[in-house]
């Protein structure tokens, strides 16, 4: 219980804890101080000196320890004769704040007299204007005049590309160092910086590629004038022009919340555009920020390569049909595969989408099946995060345990909060494979041989409880461990104890394996059900959660049920893209998606649908929170989202499902899905007040984030939290193996990993970030290139499961000998560790 | 009247008296380490420090903060401890520490020593502006000297206390001698004012408690230990006891350093010491403590004024650094504050929106000033622009940026009269062997 | 790329040496220095190796390069000399003696002279104020002053450098 402080802010009383910044006690009670280089999620520097405010403090009379009295009994308050920044300045009880004062009002204008003497007037071409702090306060407390000579003022470069992503304006820029700060404070990527002194002190990069940061993208929210702009959204469109819709990232399961802007366009012949996403406040989830894959990811939605008609295959040819005519040919061919029906649906699908998928499956008898690569849903389900779990809220008595995953690229967002708690004092552990960013910020780092991730965890577990004498040798010699042993008593300690799960280097099945031994790790030393504890997936996609809740399961044999199937009903899942060695389609083949995919291409009927953009539904992020999204564009005639579509096929069957609305889905879902009992679209809008406020009319404070207006979302209890038991499940050693303790496999294994900028068909559209999408490439650690005559830069034919893939090869010291690193999603058809082999191709030419 | 005369026994600038004083057999054969063993072998680090406080002794890199109350400050729950001796000297008239450490560093290193003892520091880093590369090499192989003869390192004379010193070289900025903006530097960050509090004592080097003490105040110390505070009282006024190292440049004949105590006047420094102004000039203002000080009109009331920390105020100064620089009648005031602002501008490290913007239009200012494009509304707006600058900056630099611009223009009007009003006016001194 | 570490390992270490271990960052400005030791400048593939040794960004580097006077980014002259005009020497006629010294070398203060050997700067106090006029000479070996000058004495010592110069291409 924080000790309380009492104080007035311009006549106004407010008690606020002790250490509450004075600035930060003016908005508990409407008082908007204006700041510039303060930022309410990083620690106050009192640089731009713009929150100078009087402060008067009582009178404490030496002699007695007392506080001096006024004649009529009240507290003697010495005003400071300097003016004081109010972002550094702790509440004291009995302090007197004083912003609207002479002296206050005529510090601030001289403050912006000073910053604007160089600033440039470029309001009417700057992509600020209209969502400017310098703007805005200029107007609030600025001089009407400038007494500067125009052409005394500091000329500087205006076009200076931070990297491609990000432009710079050294003109405009002010000095305030809120990007700076936030590389290196928040996101831990010191890439930015100042250069020179006094007037001349510039930014600029010296990473490569230049600005070399997932979170780039959020300096140009938090930058208070046009100096930081996006090369997206660069003289794109005026503010006030653009309308907005609240929606959610469909790139990982993190599930951030997003603004999409929104303009009518001549030059889309009148169509509605997406000029850009931006970030929604949710402190449960993202907090203000995004990442640049889902700031800068969002064309697909709106490329000239999606699927706009039907398509049914007529000679061999795919030709553009009718919806009645597709639709009809589909429901009688599913009607005659009846039980042999096979549904494969990926995890960029909402709920809705899934739940009707499911209906229409099991109405006749089919299997439904989830296209990924990654087990554990049902795990989550059980022993999840509980309800009421936030990370901001997480400490020194939490620990988290991040195990086969480089959080980074998998999750940005949870890598960025998962950091925060460990400045905070939760103790980090991270157990994996090979060096990652997280690292960086963990208080312990244990390693494993690629394969033994199960292994590694059940010898945490033997720590604590009972010995397996039939863990497999990998197993037994990380259980000897004491830095093992120790880890994992640091871990049953701690209050809360949260697992992470990511798929570095597995497969479904060793997936399995992993997310069921750390589920019994988590019972074990009850971290579960409560808030701040619990299992957390880092699925591959936004709602394999919500996937997972609606029924889908991964198959292990997915080629050879596809083959067995009578009919295969294909929804935004490619298989036969990533593995063209799954091209033998069923007897009757549906794809329904956005694109010509390389399974589409395959297909009897192509069934086109609407983009997320342009409908409505609900995403269940890996935390087990259910979001809705709305739609920002008004959708194209004659089009339907894959709910409505799967709903109408029912329909035809003789089916009871809903076909028009989302939100009737979700009344069912409500129904018919006990984890969801209670939802509905209202409940999903539901808000409440945030801090920092953000955006409204104070948009110097937090910067240009989304004030969130339309729903922070549910988050779902797992099943233990609701007073189930669930109990601990012992897998057999077969199951937990290392790839490289199997004699057999002697030679090269590759094993999968998933990295942000992946070649996908939800990023390629996405022009602005081809300079950062990597070529097909896999990594080798040098020693063993060395022996394989192998230089960095060297092409190379890699063939897995019998494809052979032309890549580029990269050195990585970080990397154990034996192992080749394969990125997923670059075009090598790689599902788990498997042997390969590499032949050069092409030599590096010195 | 010349030094080797009749000046009183040399506490600081010691190697005028005796040579060679910077080889450590001399050092040690003149009493050198005495007061180190002193204080390791039979004090304990309390005693010290309270020894320091009683003998009164300021600091003398310009704010005059009672160097023991300072020590006292240290935080004896956070560990380690640092001292960090400030030899950044760049502040314009400033070469006193040079020549402490280059011809009595033996005496300063002692000082640095007692001082990391007091504190129970293990390691003391000497911050020596970049130019200072030779000094810093030399001190070096002092260092080294010490160490092999047991004056450094660990186990000092037979205790458990040890301690290593090290040097570490700035590379040209002047805000690097703001304390705070050292300790980053020494850090490996950007020189920049850190927001205080915290002070130091609590938060400094690395985040440690540590002592930041200038060179001059540090050469002080080995001879308090060794004689004792109440002789220490003997020399200088009552409120600024000991002796002070006063740098005299600018319009004078005999420019140079001269260790007097406190409470010397302004004349006698100027003209007994000094030898008076060359060329048969008149001394027309007085900057007290180098390029950061207000302006004093060099009337009688003003020569004849000690020079203390209490006295200079009353002529409108701050006696700070003692950087005498002397400017004669031949000097244009607006040409003056020219080369101070850009000195400012030159130095301000951006940090905060006055200072940096304040002394870049400052400069601004000035060069149309003092090349004849302005008019006395020009003037008006600089002192605006300077007021508008003082009192809201980080750190002290934006302050001192105004104070010669300030009091120029008000005690010396009729420069700028000049300046606004008539075109060609030759301010330049001339060169004294063209 | 690890130029840096292979010529000069041992004093590497010497320097790392002076600041406690989890404080390697604060060895930046030293070993800045020992950058500069070749060619007078910071090259970028130095800042990248002195980024490595010390596990900070290039850009950390790269602002402390920036940010400090004696730090180049740029090659220039084999010798900056670099005379003070701030006030005490001005007062004592420092900037007729830089006028001078310029006029005598043919170029402006901030150029170099054609046979890049010698840049001129004027720089702030170099608390050599009683010594005026001065000047200091940095190189990659490090800083030397040279005070009471005349311009005749400056020119004198630039010649020495020239002849230096030329002994040591001579002997390549």
């Amino acid at each position: 219980m924080a000790k309380m402080v009492n104080l007035t802010i311009d006549g106004k009383p407010v008690t606020v804890p002790e250490g509450t910044l004075v600035v930060n006690a003016a908005k508990r009670v409407g008082v908007d101080i204006p700041v510039f280089c303060y930022h309410p999620k990083m620690e106050p520097v009192g640089m731009c000196r713009m929150c100078l405010v009087e402060i008067g403090r009582p009178v404490i009379d030496r002699a007695t320890g007392q506080a001096a009295l006024e004649a009529d009994g009240a507290l003697k308050i010495q005003v400071g004769p300097k003016l004081e920044t109010a972002c550094t300045t702790p509440v004291s009880e009995g302090m007197v704040v004083l912003g609207s004062t002479e002296k206050a009002k005529l510090g601030r204008e001289d403050i912006l007299e000073f910053l604007l003497t160089s600033h440039p007037l470029d309001c009417p071409i700057c992509d600020k204007g209209g969502e400017c702090p310098l703007q805005n306060l200029t107007m609030g407390f600025g001089p009407g005049e400038s007494r500067y000579l125009y052409d005394e003022k500091m000329h500087l470069a205006k076009h200076v590309p931070l990297g491609e992503l990000i432009y710079l304006d050294r003109e405009r820029c002010i000095q305030c160092g809120r990007c700076v700060r936030f590389q290196e404070q928040v996101a831990d990527d010191p890439v930015i910086g100042f250069f020179q002194r006094g007037r001349s002190w510039q930014i600029v990069t010296f990473s490569e590629p230049g600005f070399d940061s997932y979170f780039s993208g959020n300096t140009t929210d938090i930058c208070p004038v046009g100096a930081l702009t996006t090369t997206d959204f660069r003289f794109g469109a005026r503010p006030w022009e653009l309308n907005s819709a609240a929606s959610v990232c469909t790139h990982c399961p993190v599930g951030c919340n997003l603004t999409f802007n929104v303009r009518r366009e001549a030059a889309a012949g009148g169509k509605w555009v997406v000029k850009r996403a931006m970030p929604r406040q949710n402190e449960w989830v993202n907090e203000i920020w995004i990442c640049d894959k889902g700031r800068f990811g969002h064309h697909y939605t709106e490329s000239m390569e999606r699927v706009t008609e039907p398509l049914m295959r007529k000679n061999g040819e795919l030709t553009p049909v009718t919806w009645d005519e597709a639709l009809g040919y589909v429901t009688e061919c599913f009607q005659a595969a009846s039980d042999g029906l096979l549904t494969l649906a990926g995890g960029r699908l909402s709920n809705e989408d899934l739940f009707n998928l499911r209906q229409l499956t099991a109405g006749l008898g089919g299997e439904t099946a989830l296209y990924t690569s990654m087990a554990g849903g049902d795990l989550t389900a059980q022993v999840g995060l509980g309800q009421g779990t936030n990370f901001s809220e997480m400490g020194p008595e939490t620990a988290i345990l991040v195990v086969a995953c480089d959080l980074e690229e998998e999750a940005p967002i949870w890598w960025l909060r998962v950091k925060q708690a460990a400045a905070r004092g939760a103790r980090l552990i991270v157990l994996n494979p090979r060096p990652t960013k997280t690292d960086r910020s963990a208080t312990d780092v244990l390693r494993y041989p690629y394969g033994s991730e199960a292994a590694a965890v059940l010898a945490l577990l033997n720590a604590l409880s009972t010995k397996r004498p039939d863990l497999p040798e990998t197993g037994q010699a990380l259980a000897r461990d004491p830095v093992f042993q120790s880890v994992a008593k640091a871990f049953a300690a701690a209050q809360n104890g949260v697992v992470i799960f990511g798929s570095e280097g597995t497969s479904l099945e060793s997936s399995q394996a992993l997310a069921q031994a750390c589920a019994n790790l988590l019972i074990v030393t009850d971290h579960v059900g409560r808030a701040n504890n619990g299992l957390l997936g880092v699925w591959q996609r936004a709602n394999d959660q919500g996937a997972w809740d609606m029924g889908f399961r991964p198959i292990p044999n997915l080629k050879e049920s596809m083959k067995s199937a009578s009919a295969l009903y294909i929804v935004a899942a490619d298989p036969a893209g990533d593995d063209p060695s799954l091209a033998e389609a069923a007897d009757f083949l549906v794809v329904q998606d956005l694109f010509l995919t390389g399974t589409a291409k395959l297909a009897d009927v192509v069934l086109p649908v609407q983009a997320f953009t342009e409908r409505e539904g609900s995403f269940t992020s890996g935390e087990r929170r259910v979001q809705r999204f709305y739609p920002a564009i008004p959708e194209s005639p004659g089009s339907f989202a894959d709910f409505s579509i799967t709903a109408q096929i029912g329909q035809r069957l003789g089916m009871n499902m809903e076909s028009r609305n989302a939100a009737s889905v979700m009344a069912q879902i409500a129904l018919q899905v006990p984890d969801y009992a209670g939802l509905s679209y209202t409940k999903l809008a539901e808000v409440v007040e945030q801090w920092p406020i953000v955006g409204r009319e104070d948009l110097y404070y937090g910067g240009t984030s989304y004030e969130n207006r339309q729903g922070i979302g549910v988050q779902l209890a797992p099943a233990v939290q609701r007073g189930a038991s669930v109990s601990l499940s012992w897998i057999q050693p077969a199951q937990v193996g290392s790839v490289q303790a199997t004699p057999a496999q002697t030679g090269l294994i590759a094993v999968p990993v998933t990295r942000l900028y992946d070649r996908g068909q939800m990023l390629l559209p996405s022009k602005i970030l081809h300079l950062r999408l990597p070529e097909p490439y896999v990594a080798l650690n040098p020693a063993e290139a060395g022996r394989l005559k192998i230089e960095d830069g060297a092409t190379v034919e890699v063939t897995v499961t019998g494809v052979v893939v032309r890549v580029t090869v990269r050195l990585d010291e970080g990397l154990p000998e034996g192992i080749v690193l394969t990125p997923r999603s670059l075009g090598i058809p790689i599902t788990g560790p498997t042997p390969v082999s590499l032949k050069v191709v092409d030599r590096v030419v010195a | 009247m010349t030094d080797e005369q009749t000046h009183p026994e040399y506490i600081l600038l010691r190697h005028r008296e005796i040579p060679d004083l910077d080889n450590l057999e001399v050092y040690r054969q003149h009493g050198g380490f005495e007061a180190l063993q002193k204080a390791v072998a039979s004090m304990k680090p309390d005693e010290v420090t309270n020894l320091v406080k009683a003998s009164g002794l300021r600091g003398r890199g310009g704010a005059g903060f009672p160097t023991g109350v300072k020590w006292s400050f240290i935080d004896n729950k956070n560990w380690p401890h640092y001292v960090v001796a400030n030899a950044d000297e760049s502040e314009p008239g400033t070469f006193k520490d040079r020549e402490i450490m280059e011809s009595n560093p033996f005496q300063f290193l002692e000082g640095v020593a007692i001082c990391a003892y007091a504190i129970q520091a293990h390691a003391a880093y000497i911050y020596l502006r970049g130019e200072f590369w030779q000094i810093a090499a030399t001190l070096d192989r002092q260092i080294a000297a010490m160490q092999a003869a047991g004056f450094l390192g660990e186990n000092l004379f037979g205790t458990d206390y040890s301690l290593n010193i090290y040097t570490h070289l700035g590379a040209g900025a002047y805000i690097c001698g703001e304390e705070t903006a050292m300790l980053e530097s020494l850090e490996g960050k950007l020189g920049q004012p850190r927001l205080r509090p915290p002070f130091p004592p609590s938060y400094g080097a690395f985040g440690k408690p540590t002592v930041v003490n200038n060179v001059e105040t540090l050469t002080n110390v080995p001879l308090i230990i060794a004689r004792g505070a109440d002789w220490y009282h003997t020399i200088g006024p009552e409120k600024s006891p000991g002796p002070k190292i006063f740098s005299l440049s600018g319009c004078i004949n005999r420019p140079g350093n001269y260790e007097l105590p406190l409470g010397t006047t302004f004349r006698q420094l100027i003209f007994e010491h000094g030898g008076g102004i060359p060329n048969g000039r008149n001394v027309k203002a007085i900057m007290a403590a180098g390029a950061s000080s207000s302006l004093i009109v060099a009337n009688d009331v003003a020569l004849d004024t000690p020079m203390d920390y209490e006295s200079v105020p009353s002529v409108g100064a701050q006696l700070g650094s003692a950087s005498i620089i002397v400017i004669d009648d031949s000097i244009s005031i607006d040409w003056l504050i020219n080369k101070t602002v850009h000195f400012f501008r030159h130095e301000s490290c951006g940090k905060c929106t006055p200072c940096r913007e304040g002394t870049f239009w400052m400069m601004h200012l000035t060069d149309r000033i003092v090349s004849g494009k302005a008019e006395w509304r020009d003037v008006e707006l600089l002192q605006d622009v300077a007021n508008q600058i003082k009192g809201k900056c980080l750190c002290a630099l934006g302050d001192f940026s105004t104070e010669a611009v300030l009091s120029g223009i008000e005690r010396f009007k009729v420069d700028f009269e000049k300046a606004a009003g008539v075109k060609d006016l030759e301010t330049k001194p001339q060169l004294e062997n063209a | 790329m690890n130029t840096l570490s292979e010529k000069y390992s041992q004093e590497i270490t010497h320097i790392l040496d002076k600041y406690p271990p989890d404080q390697k960052r604060a060895a930046v400005m030293p070993l800045l220095y020992l950058a500069q030791r070749e060619k007078n400048y910071v090259t970028k593939s130095s800042l990248d190796e002195i980024a490595e040794i010390l596990g900070i960004s290039a850009t950390e580097v790269a602002s402390i390069v920036g940010f400090y006077s004696l730090y180049y980014d740029q090659p220039a002259g084999k010798y900056h000399v670099q005379v003070c005009t701030d006030l005490p020497c001005a007062l004592r006629g420092a900037e007729q003696f830089l006028e001078k010294l310029c006029e005598n070398l043919g170029i402006q203060v901030g150029e170099t002279t054609p046979d890049g050997l010698v840049t001129i700067e004027h720089v702030m106090c170099l608390a050599g104020c009683d010594k005026a006029p001065m000047f200091q000479v940095q190189s990659g070996e490090g800083i030397a002053y040279h005070e009471n000058q005349t311009v005749e004495s400056a020119m004198d010592l630039i010649d020495q450098f020239r002849k230096q110069e030329r002994r040591r291409n001579g002997h390549d």
